[in-house]
């Protein structure tokens, strides 16, 4: 393939995204030339091919604040549960039970069960399509959630260094031809530590609207962004050669642009199914749109907060209750799409906090900061059902529940069983991967 | 057939008064500071290279910032547990006095509450300090030394610590290297940041001692692991009490020790000593202040390579000639030929602060809330006081991806405009940016030519940079409005340049 295929290549899927440039020549876009390489190569295998719909896809949830583990997953048949929190405990007759059918026959759910407003996870589980990984942590907890947030962020103890995800692109990715500018794509208004790798960055942005050149006013607005367009293509090229400076930030800048086109076309669209109001399912909504647009991504992040319920949490009712209820039909709906777009096979989602709460509510009937709590993993390529013991309430690490599977061993079985990664490469080599994922 | 490539000059020889026009001087505003007006280039210009540098770099002798009121900021905000409540707290978790423990909890988190208050308070204070000083490279070498001794509030929560590493970085700006090492193993925020208020002489944490050596001072491969053993025991008893440097004899090994080559009973300062006294001090400091003020330096085989090694070896020399003082040899760098070659200029990524501050510098945009710029800093990969780890900020090219290219944009567009860069309309600010003082050296014909005005425009905001066909775009959008010099053309012109990949450089 010679450069000047790639960038006629190039120039047409400018033209055709309604950009009128002059001249693409030296500045073409890496992605953008390889993907024409790829589709120009009769050989290439097609699951090579860079956004086909075969490429597996990772979402992760992130619950901010510190989500309450254990008003989220209910162990009801144990007093210690009621005695500890006499004030917000969920009623036993209304905790959700965990079918075995969910559970693929697998043990683990007798005796607890789910918050009462979680019942779009309810139904997850109905179809087989939820992991529950009970007790969840990491060696001596720390509880800031600055801390805790890193140390999940970047898989080490210390909390500090590049994020997992960032480890992920930086071997799998990175200074590849055919990886996209957008190999990561956050919604949040800043890029996760879970993300940036050392030479990795996610785009980020809390809605498509701001992932652009705000630009002038009203009238001015489209030639402004015209004369924009013009006067990047017009940029410096040859002298300095392909690697200046320059060079860099003018292909940097187209990079931009197109992927801001193509993400706010493909938000721009009607979802399939009906979405409820809460800030996590906009979020759901707009990477179900972003997938189902064929963006090249693999993993997409998304952040609900609030969960930090020091005082008045509530119990079946109340604050945290409301959250489980955005989370759950959130989820639901999200994965309704993914299966009526027909891309739920290729979707993984996993959700996580920094820490979960102390065993024991406060005199604010609220709990404070803890440490071991469940993880959620959804999709139809998991392992269903619940995973790993529930931790006790009497055997307590200061208070605290103590963990029975290490968070790094879920991240190694995502990475080994479904990324296709050999975890060492991310992680060392020092956590087990956990099956949570089928085959 | 063999191509031309310009010879690039590798001397520190003054260049010629003669060859220092407006260019050069906006070239030396940018690196020795944070940009500056059309006048103010063009006043430097005509003070030649001499005076111009003298104004810059001798910034004692200019007006000074206001200092900082006794009581800007809170000093006692962190307090440590006292004999007795640390006792009380024990005893507490003994018995599983849970209401105690609450309220010491409480407490602590009232206190975090309070100091994440203040260090956005700092931050303000600093962000302000950069636009307004009248010595921007005292500011400038402040930053340039909070990069290199990274430290970050989020380690070790305590705003006042923070403020005062920040003083004293301004205190040394262009003082002596070596003075610098000694009150930074002195400096409570570094102490705490690596941990040597927990190094003991029965087990001494080495923490502080690599990264004096690795990262502060001599470089991988400059020493071996048996000096970071020695150097963490001559650190022990290194700690603080409150706001100050406090020392601990009975932490503290006296021991006879032998770090990079020198013996004795060495303390902290004999361990720094040891390292002035290397000659690999001195490159190392010299790469890191050319990396900052001239150019990357480009690997092996790419051009420039020879021409940049051969200028840090002459700033190298120059370092250890002035016993570390660091006045001569930037005077000398930004008087140097290498200084202004062609192949250095718009060679830089704009750090954020760079990019924020020049703005608010060069354009006179007003900074409107610093705040709203602190947190599109933030966005942008800088956040003051919160380098990502004790390595810094990597910058260059890593400041630049495509959600951050945006963000550099819309900060822009911002202070231009008052839009939030996040985009919110009801938000926008309504304080008017006036272009007008930026057209001050050019005639009234001038400004009403599109092709003139539109040349001076790209000469002034993006130095040499620009090409004819961007010339001409930007001539063809000064005639969308009423006349080319209308302010509302002037700020849309004004908001594009900005928008633009080159603008990132200086």
């Amino acid at each position: 393939m010679d450069l000047h295929n790639a960038s006629a290549f190039t120039r047409r899927a400018f033209m055709h995204r309604g950009l009128t440039l002059a001249s693409a020549a030296v500045t073409v876009p890496a992605f953008l030339q390889s993907s024409a390489r790829a589709l120009m190569r009769p050989d290439a295998p097609l699951t090579s091919v860079p956004g086909v719909p075969d490429e597996r896809i990772l979402v992760v949830v992130q619950l901010a604040g510190g989500n309450d583990g254990l008003n989220t997953v209910v162990p009801f048949a144990d007093r210690a549960y009621y005695n500890a929190r006499p004030g917000i405990a969920i009623p036993e007759r209304e905790v959700l039970r965990l079918s075995a059918k969910g559970s693929g026959g697998a043990g683990g759910a007798e005796g607890i069960g789910l918050h009462p407003r979680l019942t779009g996870l309810k139904e997850l589980h109905d179809q087989g399509l939820l992991a529950v990984v009970q007790g969840v942590g990491y060696p001596n907890p720390n509880r800031s959630h600055f801390k805790s947030m890193d140390i999940w962020h970047t898989a080490e103890t210390s909390g500090t260094g590049e994020g997992w995800l960032g480890r992920y692109f930086d071997n799998t990715c990175a200074g590849q031809p055919d990886c996209p500018s957008h190999a990561g794509v956050a919604i949040g208004r800043a890029a996760p530590l879970a993300m940036q790798g050392a030479k990795t960055m996610p785009v980020s942005f809390e809605t498509p609207d701001l992932f652009r050149w705000t630009g002038l006013d009203g009238a001015e607005r489209d030639p402004a962004q015209k004369t924009l367009d013009a006067l990047v293509q017009g940029g410096p090229a040859s002298p300095d050669g392909p690697d200046s400076q320059a060079a860099f930030l003018t292909r940097t800048a187209l990079d931009a642009r197109i992927a801001s086109d193509r993400i706010r076309a493909a938000v721009a669209s009607r979802p399939l199914v009906s979405y409820p109001n809460n800030p996590l399912a906009r979020q759901l909504a707009m990477v179900a749109a972003m997938i189902r647009a064929g963006l090249e991504t693999r993993v997409y992040y998304t952040t609900l907060g609030g969960f930090d319920t020091h005082a008045g949490q509530g119990g079946a009712n109340g604050p945290h209750a409301n959250l489980m209820q955005q989370l759950g039909a959130a989820l639901l709906a999200f994965q309704q799409d993914l299966k009526a777009q027909g891309n739920d096979g290729r979707v993984l989602t996993m959700s996580f906090s920094e820490f979960g709460r102390r065993v024991g509510q406060n005199a604010s009937n609220g709990t404070d900061h803890g440490a071991a709590a469940p993880m959620f993993l959804i999709g139809p390529m998991i392992t269903p059902g619940v995973r790993g013991d529930h931790p006790s309430l009497t055997d307590l690490d200061q208070g605290d529940l103590k963990f029975g599977v290490d968070f790094r061993s879920v991240y190694a079985g995502i990475l080994t069983d479904w990324l296709k990664t050999d975890p060492v490469k991310v992680l060392g080599g020092r956590f087990r991967p956990a099956k949570v994922v089928r085959g | 057939m063999a191509q031309d490539t310009p010879s690039i000059s590798s001397s520190l020889r003054p260049i010629d008064a003669d060859r220092f026009g407006l260019d050069e001087a906006r070239h030396l505003l940018w690196r020795a500071g944070f940009g500056g007006t059309p006048q103010q280039v063009k006043a430097l210009a005509a003070w030649g290279p001499e005076k111009a540098v003298e104004a810059l770099v001798d910034f004692d002798k200019s007006a000074s910032y206001p200092a900082p009121r006794p009581d800007e900021f809170d000093a006692t905000l962190v307090t440590e547990l006292s004999d007795e409540e640390r006792l009380a707290v024990r005893r507490a978790a003994q018995s599983q006095d849970e209401d105690t423990l609450a309220r010491f909890r409480q407490r602590r988190m009232e206190q975090e509450r309070r100091d994440r208050a203040q260090i956005v308070e700092v931050q303000k204070w600093w962000l302000r300090r950069l636009i307004e000083s009248p010595r921007p490279l005292q500011e400038k070498m402040t930053l340039f030394w909070h990069g290199h001794f990274a430290t970050s509030y989020r380690t070790i929560e305590n705003s006042y610590h923070m403020f005062l590493q920040n003083q004293s970085f301004r205190a040394h700006a262009l003082g002596n290297f070596g003075e610098l090492l000694f009150a930074i193993i002195r400096d409570p925020a570094m102490i705490a940041y690596l941990d040597n208020n927990d190094s003991r002489r029965q087990a001494p944490n080495e923490n502080l001692a690599r990264e004096l050596m690795e990262l502060f001072s001599l470089g991988e491969g400059n020493y071996g692991e048996k000096d970071i053993k020695e150097g963490a025991r001559a650190l022990t008893g290194y700690s603080f009490r409150g706001n100050q440097f406090a020392f601990f004899p009975d932490r503290h090994d006296d021991g006879p020790k032998v770090i990079l080559g020198q013996s004795g009973n060495l303390d902290g300062d004999g361990f720094v000593r040891a390292i002035l006294a290397q000659k690999a001090c001195s490159e190392f400091l010299a790469a890191k202040l050319y990396q900052f003020f001239v150019a990357p330096i480009p690997a092996r085989a790419e051009p420039g390579h020879r021409e940049a090694v051969t200028v840090v070896t002459q700033m190298g020399s120059a370092l250890r000639a002035s016993r570390y003082e660091l006045r001569p040899v930037l005077r000398r760098l930004f008087l140097s030929e290498h200084f202004y070659d062609p192949a250095v200029r718009l060679a830089r990524i704009k750090s954020p602060a760079e990019l924020v501050v020049g703005a608010a510098r060069s354009l006179l945009a007003p900074t409107r809330e610093l705040s709203v710029l602190l947190d599109a800093m933030d966005l942008m990969g800088q956040s003051l006081f919160f380098p990502p780890s004790v390595k810094g900020w990597d910058g260059g090219r890593r400041w630049i991806n495509t959600s951050t290219l945006f963000v550099r944009q819309n900060t822009l567009n911002y202070m231009l405009t008052g839009r939030t860069p996040q985009g919110f309309e009801p938000l926008a600010d309504s304080r008017v940016f006036d272009p007008a003082p930026l057209l001050a050296p050019l005639s009234p014909d001038d400004r009403k030519d599109p092709a003139r005005l539109a040349g001076f425009l790209m000469r002034e905001l993006l130095g040499a940079a620009a090409t004819e066909d961007q010339r001409a775009a930007l001539a063809h959008f000064l005639t969308s409005g009423p006349s080319p010099d209308h302010p509302d053309t002037l700020r849309g012109a004004i908001a594009l340049i900005t928008a633009l990949p080159q603008y990132q450089l200086c």
